[in-house]
């Protein structure tokens, strides 16, 4: 790097060539563009950057392009970014400008005036009794309430019902053991404390596989027919990132498939749902569900992520497309998860019969049918990821139970 | 692998130079894939290869090691694996049989008898271990995303200084650190603290032309014209909706089965008996059967 510049891809020397300083600026700012489209080229990974340079060509295009996706990029998704943003920055363009601003409106935390009378101290006329009463009941119709209708007021309040959910998931047994009272016999540390002791045996150590909390999928629809309920299935997904970060796995879908499990790693729910809806590009779009639910499958879930896991979809069944691509895909994805979970908001209306096509494709891969229209129905959902864990011997018949509708 | 002799790092100053010396031991890397090889060699950090089943990223770590007649040192990642299975153990038989045997003798001086026991001999050498202390070598982390995060957070501090240190024993260090290759399927999301330590690099399925040659050079009794019939079948392959889209090496096995059947052309009744080498799904092989076989090979 002694006095030469950098190159374009194309070859073309525009940016003036006067020593590594010069190399190191130009690399900085590239890292910064590639930034501003999502990728995350940190200090530490320009470090590399500019280190694998050092063994290559700075004047070859095809050099500084390899050098730079090798240490700039950690993901498949980061690569049509990175292309897009090295021929734009060498070729003398700016980045392109930010995503479009979010679509969704999100209510920032606002005191309810149902809750906020909870601890006032009102010594009036009036009996604080009934206050209380009354106070108690209006968050317990809330919870109770479709979401599609609530005010932003009431909204926020139920928003912060979700955010309190243990979404936890059951435990599995793994294959990582553990020093257990009872179990299989630990050569390793009996024979350690048995060296200690001077070659005397004095009790035997045991271990035992250790439990870990099963994996969860969520994918949840934001199409148009969803828009009412998304947001909050959204934050539903956010609790259960809460509940179980390192197992938990949160998908939009609708005409596309997007990852959000970075996106709502953000501790903050508000702060997360603005990640997440930034990142979801078919907001309110239409649904096809067989497609986006087979693309997940080939992607992610066959690998690895479906297995064993618990599965749970948030939609209504609305499919655009072919019902029977969606029960195919279905059958695949009970044959891969250990449970498969539905949650359809329009379950708890009055007289409903899964009747659309999506949902009778799909139906006989589902073990569980849940509705998730509110914020009460929400925590059942928490319930039936964890059921194994809160409530264990009756799974089987709860579950047939549900199957066949409120 | 007589042919040439065992390459020294030194010696290759390119990332064609690398190239060209893995393409002699029958692996034929594409530029990225050179560039990200030769980086790995020259910067001393791991290299990190993640791609579909088969498009060879274990077969670029035997192939570097051969190029740099290293040995290649294996850690097949799974749930559960823990550092007495990836990094040491105390052979505590044997220690146990020297401690009986000491006795037996009449040894008295404890302080000794016990420095005696925590003694490198009695050391198993794990595969990580084993890296570390043989110069050179090529160490394998083969899919890393099936073990768990537990071991991941252990991995990172091995590799981030190749140190390893022993409480009985001390601290072992790498003279020369090996060269790492990490393998990932991509089942789970390898934490980033990982990859900022290593180059990243996505494999993709080689091009026409790339997969005829290696059919070719790993093949040398497939006829041109089979080669490129076996090729074309499996781009088409790739293209169609299959649970599993062959890779490289199903592409070679198929075409070895062929070969051992002493068929020298593919026809829609071979294709049919040895469909089985290249799809491994009962769902696959229907569709495709169902799709027609002559639509895999026309064009030929």
């Amino acid at each position: 790097m002694d006095g030469r510049g950098m190159g374009g891809p194309r070859g073309d020397l525009s940016r003036p060539a006067t020593g590594a300083g010069d190399v190191i600026a130009t690399m900085t700012g590239f890292a910064r563009t590639l930034r501003a489209a999502g990728v995350d080229a940190g200090p530490e990974r320009l470090q590399a950057m500019v280190a694998a340079l050092d063994h290559l060509d700075v004047l070859d295009p095809r050099d500084v392009y390899w050098a730079g996706r090798l240490t700039l990029c950690a993901d498949p998704d980061d690569l049509p970014r990175y292309d897009r943003c090295f021929a734009a920055y060498f070729s003398g363009e700016t980045a392109r400008p930010g995503r479009p601003p979010p679509p969704t409106v999100i209510v920032r935390h606002v005191a309810v005036p149902v809750t906020a009378s909870g601890d006032r101290d009102t010594r009036d006329e009036e009996p604080t009794d009934d206050v209380h009463t009354a106070t108690a009941s209006a968050v317990e119709v809330l919870r109770h309430r479709d979401v599609s209708g609530l005010s932003p007021a009431e909204r926020a309040e139920v928003n912060r019902l979700i955010a309190l959910l243990d979404a936890s998931t059951e435990l599995r047994r793994s294959r990582r053991l553990t020093p257990a009272p009872s179990g299989r016999l630990d050569q390793a540390r009996t024979v350690r404390t048995l060296l200690r002791r001077g070659g005397e045996v004095s009790r035997l150590h045991h271990r035992a596989h250790r439990r870990k909390p099963r994996r969860v999928v969520l994918l949840v629809d934001v199409s148009g027919s969803m828009t009412p309920y998304a947001d909050a299935l959204l934050r539903f997904a956010h609790a259960a990132m809460r509940s179980g970060a390192r197992t938990t796995e949160v998908f939009s879908v609708g005409t596309r498939l997007t990852r959000l499990t970075s996106e709502l790693r953000h501790r903050v729910p508000d702060l997360a749902m603005t990640a997440a809806s930034d990142a979801i590009p078919d907001w309110s779009g239409g649904t096809r569900l067989g497609e986006e639910l087979k693309e997940f499958l080939d992607r992610f879930g066959q690998r690895g992520m479906a297995r064993g896991a618990i599965v749970v979809i948030a939609s209504d069944g609305w499919e655009r497309g072919d019902a029977g691509l969606l029960g195919e895909q279905m059958a695949r994805l009970h044959r891969l998860a250990h449970r498969v979970v539905w949650a359809n908001p329009h379950k708890a209306r009055p007289g409903y019969e899964p009747l659309t096509g999506g949902m009778v494709a799909a139906l006989p891969h589902i073990d569980d049918f849940v509705a998730g229209h509110s914020a009460d129905a929400l925590a059942e959902l928490a319930e039936v990821i964890g059921a194994v864990r809160r409530r264990s011997p009756v799974i089987g018949a709860g579950r047939d139970e549900r199957n066949r509708g409120a | 692998m007589t042919q040439n002799a065992a390459t020294r790092t030194d010696d290759i100053n390119s990332p064609r130079g690398l190239a060209d010396h893995l393409a002699r031991r029958a692996y034929l890397a594409d530029e990225g894939l050179a560039a990200a090889a030769y980086l790995a060699l020259r910067m001393r950090r791991p290299l990190f290869l993640e791609g579909e089943a088969g498009v060879g990223k274990t077969a670029l770590a035997r192939t570097l090691a051969e190029v740099l007649g290293a040995p290649l040192i294996r850690l097949q990642c799974y749930e559960g694996l823990d550092a007495t299975q990836a990094l040491y153990d105390w052979d505590f038989p044997r220690q146990l049989l020297h401690l009986r045997a000491a006795e037996a003798a009449g040894a008295t001086d404890v302080a000794r008898l016990e420095a005696e026991l925590y003694d490198r001999r009695f050391l198993l050498a794990r595969p990580l271990l084993q890296a570390l202390e043989t110069t050179p070598s090529v160490l394998l982390v083969d899919e890393v995303d099936r073990a768990d995060d537990e071991f991941e957070a252990f991995l990172l501090e091995v590799l981030s200084d190749f140190t390893i240190s022993i409480p009985e024993l001390g601290t072992i260090h790498a003279e020369e650190p090996p060269v790492v290759v990490v393998t990932s399927n991509r089942t789970r999301e390898v934490h980033d603290a990982l990859k900022r330590r290593c180059l990243y690099h996505w494999l993709e399925h080689p091009s026409f032309d790339r997969e005829v040659a290696i059919i070719r050079r790993r093949l040398p009794d497939a006829t041109e014209r089979l080669a490129r019939q076996v090729a074309r079948a499996a781009q088409r392959l790739r293209g169609e909706d299959l649970l599993k889209p062959p890779g490289v090496a199903e592409t070679l096995d198929w075409t070895e089965a062929l070969l051992t059947l002493g068929l020298r052309d593919l026809e829609p009744d071979t294709v049919a008996v040895t469909l089985g080498a290249v799809l491994k799904y009962r769902e696959d092989q229907e569709r495709v059967v169902r799709r027609g076989l002559d639509a895999l090979l026309d064009g030929n």
